[in-house]
């Protein structure tokens, strides 16, 4: 299939960018979206251009590396899918398709579609582990009864892969459904109590330090997630952090 | 460190005052509402009874404590959620997309509540303005009940055809508020629980319908017996 895309393109953090419009034709629906990129890039190597940067990985849609608001939509139209296992037969020939990186204040852009999303990082090392004595004496974790639906709710929580797209969706940029499913893995289990209060008021504290905007609870993150985090790990947070500064 | 400005400053702070203020502005409507059917029962009724509620609503004395609440709520609500949240939320993306599906994701009324909330603003601004104002602060002159003539002052105001339709679109912009925030403010609370949150969402959107559509029949009805 022929496409025209639309790619916002930027040579570096403090560079004015722009949206540059580039024809690929010979695209096949089997393709990943990621694989239809790299043969737009050679498409460009071989004209001497520059090719376009974006953040990818595993490209098996688990690493949360790729990125780029297709289309309007973070990771592109398909429900519960990243943009690497994104195929292109979601596409029709002669379709125009804009590319963008994620856009919000905590995520600069770094050049092309790559933004810097390192403001998730330290918001991870704010809080989000459990202190577990490793002397040679550690409890098996298998050993600690938990209830099988506790277990799998915090299994789903533990499924954000941390891409971004939450933050990306959201109209205010907000951070609030990846750090709740971060803040939720951990609060929904044992090993997770001791440090519940500190943790989800770190964490919360460094995302509001990152300058994500707040919670309105459009919903919107949730339904673009790739993992499908549900809402309710926001409900659990807000009740977790309120329940926390109320008595630490 | 965290703690000490988690219920004041942090970005959940700002949203559990947002949220609590409007649970008590919902509560608030059902009252203001209850008083208001009066008005559409015949004049002879509605005249005496109407002028003895607004009577007593001024001058019992747990009433004006909550009327202070409520005072103190209605800014709130505003001040957080225009000139707060709404202007971190706008900074938090400095650059805008340049092509974006949002209705594929999200609810118009939940994108829109800065929008929705400040066309409520200006119209309770109108509405004190008009009534509130003018039993406080101006001589009334004596109606039905020997009491200051309210039910005269909103029969005259609503048989104004623009008055009228300003009042029922304002209650359409309520219901569309109303229609995300009711079920919002819960889950802001952390109210959020598998058995409940299903019957808290329905109880919302009827109410968000139920009640704006009532308060609007009001000045419909007085307008069309004018």
């Amino acid at each position: 299939m022929k496409l025209t895309l639309k790619i916002w393109r930027q040579k570096n953090a403090t560079a004015q960018g722009k949206m540059e419009t580039y024809q690929v034709s010979d695209i096949s629906e089997h393709m990943s979206f990621l694989e239809m990129m790299d043969v737009l890039n050679e498409q460009l190597i071989a004209e001497g251009k520059e090719p376009v940067a974006f953040d990818h990985d595993c490209r098996e849609g688990i690493c949360g590396s790729c990125s780029m608001y297709i289309n309007g939509q973070p990771h592109g139209p398909r429900q519960a899918t990243t943009t690497c296992q994104l195929h292109m037969r979601e596409f029709n020939d002669g379709d125009t398709i804009y590319i963008e990186p994620w856009r919000a204040k905590a995520f600069p852009v770094m050049k092309d579609l790559v933004v810097d999303r390192s403001a998730f990082d330290r918001i991870i090392q704010s809080g989000g582990y459990v202190s577990v004595n490793t002397s040679g004496n550690t409890l098996d974790a298998n050993a600690i009864p938990i209830p099988k639906e506790d277990a799998d709710e915090a299994f789903n929580a533990a499924t954000c892969i941390g891409c971004g797209a939450c933050v990306a969706a959201c109209k205010n940029a907000s951070a609030m459904l990846f750090v709740s499913a971060k803040v939720s893995q951990l609060s929904l289990l044992p090993q997770g109590q001791v440090e519940r209060k500190e943790r989800v008021l770190n964490m919360v504290d460094q995302m509001d330090k990152e300058g994500f905007g707040n919670c309105t609870n459009t919903g919107a993150c949730s339904v673009e997630c790739p993992k499908e985090i549900s809402l309710e790990n926001i409900a659990r947070m807000n009740r977790d952090y309120l329940a926390a500064s109320v008595t630490k | 460190m965290a703690a000490k400005s988690a219920l004041l400053k942090s970005s959940l702070a700002k949203k559990y005052w947002m949220s609590l203020t409007g649970l008590f502005l919902i509560l608030f409507l059902i009252t203001h509402l209850a008083g208001n059917l009066v008005l559409l029962q015949a004049p002879e009724v509605a005249a005496p009874a109407f002028n003895e509620y607004t009577e007593f609503m001024t001058t019992f004395p747990l009433i004006k404590i909550i009327s202070y609440v409520l005072y103190f709520s209605i800014l709130f609500h505003a001040v957080d959620g225009i000139l707060i949240l709404s202007r971190e939320n706008r900074n938090a993306r400095p650059i805008q997309y340049a092509h974006s599906k949002p209705q594929n994701n999200s609810i118009w009324a939940s994108r829109n509540m800065g929008v929705l909330g400040t066309a409520i603003l200006v119209f309770i601004v109108l509405h004190m303005a008009n009534f509130w104002f003018k039993y406080k602060f101006t001589e009334l002159p004596m109606g039905a009940g020997d009491l200051p003539d309210m039910y005269g002052l909103v029969v005259a105001s609503f048989q104004e055809g623009w008055y009228s339709a300003i009042y029922v679109v304002s209650m359409i912009i309520l219901g569309f508020h109303l229609w995300h925030g009711f079920e919002s403010s819960f889950q802001t609370l952390g109210l959020n629980h598998k058995k409940y949150t299903p019957v808290i969402k329905v109880i919302g959107k009827v109410y968000s319908v139920v009640v704006p559509a009532l308060f609007a029949i009001i000045p419909i009805y007085l307008f069309l017996n004018s």
